[in-house]
């Protein structure tokens, strides 16, 4: 007998959207508040695996087709990068940079070299948890 | 210069030796080997003149300067003695082996290799005046006698030889090496020369004695004193010119060498007249008490070296006491020393002309065992001429060589007695005792080799080939050196001024400063005195016990084989180092991964509590500690529970779920303590990990799934008490003794100016130390990996095929 998610499937599409817009609030709130490309990471892997619980990997891995060993490799790129980029400038590995603009819509915004490192960590964050959850779960 | 390339000039030479043995097969290799030492002795025999009038010559090479390391050619009367043996005997043994090794049949190239490495470490043995480059040489000889013990690699009996062999001596060498490294230490030069000139200061050190010992045991070990002789009689595997070369006239003489070199630092100790000349003695008796035991005509060989390099080393030991006795120029002490070295001389021309004659045997009949020969004397003629030549020279007897040593070296042992120092007045009349039995088996066994050999009824039978004498060329090498033994003793006091006195010059510095001064003259007749008679006693008595040797042969074998030697370094070797040590580490190698975490926890445990209170670390104040809140309390308890339940728990799914509260109490405990940020993260950790958990549950398989209670066990329990009392102790010490003033205030006052943030925690984690979380998200990432490739690749279940 095949059991009918519907319900399952159907909170689970709404509330990804929720979950997911609230890991990248913790993300960039991170700075100033509580959060971080850490927990941001993790929050947004749970609302994948919310997706996988309600339908499958398969059907997952079609509707969010990433190869997360390479989002492991791209974060791990970028948070190296930012890293490395003040050699350029003749000045210490990591030293970070900051400043305030005036962007258009969002008003006076802090800009932080930072967050681009916390991209990094976030989605080696993603990348790692995902991939553990989807091989280990892919297996017989 | 040339003097230091002159030692190197074998090893050079052996570099081209498989050259010639590829592509020049007409001819045997050991021609042009022959060549190298020919070379040296007549080089070597151009300084004779100079140093017999007691001059010395010396070339340096500087090899690590910086430390004081340099190769030195010192040339004196005692290392151009053992030059001109090492590099005529090494003429007389390669053009013997020319014969004796068949071209087609055997690995020439590797042979005459080992060779020339030998006799290059041999004459750099004796020409070293820097202790560490002697060391060198040293070993080269152990390494070089290792390779020609084991030339016919593929008997077993050769690599036991082998074996026994480089583990004594090598052994020896390392203890060797300690001593020169004292003595480097005490007179801070590695040069042998300036060591003697500070002699007497050397002895005020406390560790001048252990240096003494150190270098002994190196010099016993190589010249097979008691009881470190049992390799030689094994190395007898050797091709037989080895065995003459090294082990009768030049490599076993290398410890001799070493005991005379060092006579002038240690002469002044006590310790040393009677190591040196007691274990001599105890040697000499032993090695010829049972080389009438023997059978094999190169074990009764081995043993007589055995015994004749006791009788040398004794000789020496006795030549130090010369230095305790003043206007010793002018009494029966001086003979001592001048004995050893003249029986040094005659020793090596006999024994090498006895091995290639016991060679000669074992290649034209194809046995060495005693008890099959027999009769031999009409078929091989010149053979026999020169064994009985070589024998009654080892047994002492007139007209040869052996008689005069033999003759000087009763003189000197009769001394000891009228010394009166250091017990010697008591117990000195042992050594003329003991010298004589010695000499009695001595008399026995050389009779013993060359009659039962020579004469007796020929039995063909028992012979693996038909025998005849051996080609020419195999004659030539014995037949020079039993002539020798001849010619010594016509013309002794010749041999004395060219080679013996410079040599006792360099030994006994403190008596003699110039060879002319060294007033001893040998002579065949010297009167009826006390050595005479002696020695008239020991051919009568040897004749007689000879003559019934059957009767008492047998008494050997009633003597225990366990207690032997032997069987002492079998045990060592086979029993203790193999057997006995692996099970010592099986006990606690088992493999178990249960019992190494106890070893770590409880020696963790052990040396941290010690350390608190050896140190006297441990403290407790309560100064600056907050309040406490019920709410504390509470969470606490929670925790309690948790922690009882997972460590109690019967079942696993239980021990599991206790787990996780203990870490969500954790990061309540986070919440409280206002750390939101790990409190967010210990939470999804905390769930994702027991989700983890789970699945390895849910996977245990089927018929291991027993649920039951971790068993109690009280060593487990004692460990965990240990660990868990002193991670609480350095806890409570670490929290009562601050000594310096947090860093967090300065995070506090620059996090918005300096890093322009407001959380701490994750400015400190992107921007102050974010090197750390670079390659902690690394560690996430390999371990991502790590669990992918895991499951992935299991090639060895599916495919089989890797």
């Amino acid at each position: 007998m095949k059991t009918n998610d519907v319900i399952l499937q159907f909170t689970a599409k709404l509330v990804f959207f929720i979950i997911f817009f609230y890991a990248v609030h913790i993300f960039f709130a991170g700075h100033y508040t509580p959060g971080g490309g850490f927990v941001g990471g993790l929050v947004t892997a749970s609302a994948i695996v919310l997706l996988v619980i309600a339908f499958d990997i398969k059907t997952v891995q079609s509707i969010i087709p990433i190869n997360y060993l390479s989002l492991v490799a791209v974060g791990l790129i970028i948070a190296g990068g930012t890293a490395a980029f003040s050699m350029f400038m003749n000045e210490p590995f990591f030293t970070h940079y900051f400043d305030y603009f005036y962007l258009p819509l969002i008003g006076k915004t802090s800009l932080h070299t930072a967050a681009l490192f916390d991209l990094g960590v976030y989605l080696v964050v993603v990348g790692v948890t995902m991939t553990i959850i989807q091989t280990i779960g892919e297996d017989e | 210069m040339f003097l230091v390339l002159c030692m190197f000039i074998p090893l050079i030479a052996a570099l081209f030796m498989p050259f010639f043995f590829k592509k020049i097969r007409s001819i045997h290799t050991g021609w042009f080997v022959l060549i190298a030492p020919l070379f040296l002795v007549i080089f070597y025999a151009s300084y004779v003149p100079i140093i017999s009038k007691g001059e010395t010559i010396i070339a340096q090479f500087d090899w690590i300067p910086s430390l004081g390391i340099s190769f030195v050619s010192y040339l004196d009367g005692l290392s151009l003695l053992f030059s001109l043996l090492i590099s005529g005997i090494g003429a007389l043994v390669v053009l013997y082996s020319i014969y004796y090794l068949d071209r087609t049949k055997e690995q020439l190239h590797n042979f005459y290799i080992y060779l020339l490495m030998f006799m290059s470490a041999m004459l750099g043995v004796v020409q070293s005046d820097n202790m560490i480059t002697l060391y060198l040489f040293w070993e080269l000889t152990s390494i070089s006698s290792f390779l020609l013990i084991g030339y016919w690699y593929n008997r077993d009996k050769s690599r036991f030889g082998a074996l026994k062999s480089t583990l004594i001596t090598v052994g020896g060498g390392m203890m060797m090496l300690g001593g020169f490294v004292l003595l480097s230490i005490m007179g801070e030069t590695f040069s042998i020369r300036e060591l003697i000139e500070i002699a007497p200061e050397l002895a005020t050190h406390d560790t001048f004695i252990f240096a003494l010992i150190l270098i002994l045991l190196g010099a016993f070990t190589k010249s097979a004193q008691f009881p470190f002789y049992i390799w030689l009689p094994d190395a007898m595997e050797a091709p037989t010119p080895v065995s003459a070369y090294l082990h009768s006239a030049t490599m076993v003489k290398a410890g001799i060498y070493l005991v005379a070199r060092f006579t002038p630092i240690f002469a002044l100790s006590e310790v040393w007249i009677w190591l040196v000349a007691g274990i001599g003695l105890l040697t000499l008796f032993w090695g010829s008490f049972f080389a009438v035991k023997q059978t094999d005509l190169k074990g009764i060989l081995a043993f007589s070296t055995v015994s004749q390099l006791g009788l040398i080393m004794s000789l020496l030991g006795v030549g130090a006491i010369a230095y305790h006795v003043d206007g010793a120029q002018d009494t029966i002490f001086k003979y001592a020393a001048f004995a050893a070295i003249f029986h040094l001389i005659n020793h090596a021309t006999f024994k090498g002309s006895l091995f290639m004659i016991a060679g000669i045997v074992d290649h034209e009949t194809g046995t060495r065992d005693i008890r099959k020969l027999g009769g031999l004397m009409s078929i091989m003629p010149v053979s026999f001429t020169v064994a009985l030549i070589g024998s009654f020279s080892m047994a002492g007897l007139p007209p040869f060589n052996g008689f005069l040593s033999k003759e000087m070296f009763l003189t000197a042992m009769l001394s000891v007695k009228e010394f009166d120092f250091y017990n010697f007045s008591t117990w000195g009349i042992l050594f003329p005792v003991i010298a004589w039995i010695a000499s009695v088996f001595t008399f026995i066994y050389s009779f013993y080799f060359v009659f039962k050999t020579f004469t007796g009824k020929y039995k063909p039978e028992e012979l693996p080939t038909k025998p005849h004498e051996a080609p020419i060329g195999m004659l030539i090498s014995p037949v020079i050196l039993a002539s020798l033994v001849v010619t010594i003793f016509f013309i002794p006091n010749v041999i004395a001024d060219t080679f013996i006195k410079p040599a006792v010059v360099a030994i006994q510095p403190f008596l003699y400063t110039n060879p002319d001064q060294v007033d001893i003259h040998i002579s065949a007749w010297h009167g009826f005195q006390p050595e005479l008679w002696m020695t008239i006693g020991i051919i009568v008595i040897g004749f007689l016990l000879f003559l019934v040797l059957s009767k008492w042969q047998k008494m050997y074998e009633a003597s225990p084989p366990k207690l032997t030697l032997n069987n002492l370094y079998d045990f060592i070797v086979y029993e203790f180092s193999d057997k006995w040590m692996r099970n010592f580490s099986g006990l606690y190698m088992t493999g178990s991964i249960r019992g190494y975490l106890a070893y770590m926890f409880s020696g963790i445990a052990f040396i941290v509590i010690g350390t608190l209170f050896i140190k006297d670390g441990f403290k407790v104040t309560f100064v600056g500690a907050s309040p406490i809140r019920i709410s504390q309390l509470l969470l606490i308890l929670v925790l309690v529970i948790g922690t009882i339940t997972t460590v109690f728990a019967k079942s696993r799914m239980t021990s599991i779920i206790a787990l996780g509260a203990v870490g969500y109490t954790v990061s309540l405990f986070f919440v409280m303590f206002n750390a939101p940020d790990l409190a967010l993260t210990q939470l999804v950790i905390e769930t994702i990990s027991v989700a983890l958990f789970l699945l390895a549950f849910y996977h245990l398989p089927k018929f291991q799934k027993v649920e039951e209670r971790t068993r109690f066990r009280f060593g487990r329990a004692f460990v965990s008490i240990a660990v868990g009392v002193m991670v609480t102790l350095v806890a409570l010490s670490a929290h009562s003794q601050k000594y310096i003033e947090s860093i967090a205030k300065y995070y506090k006052e620059t996090v918005y100016s300096l890093a322009g943030g407001g959380n701490i925690v994750n400015v400190i984690l992107v921007d102050y130390r974010g090197f750390d979380t670079l390659f902690e998200i690394t560690v996430l990432a390999i371990a991502g990996m790590a669990i992918y490739a895991m499951i992935k690749l299991r090639l060895s279940k599916k495919g089989g095929k890797l």
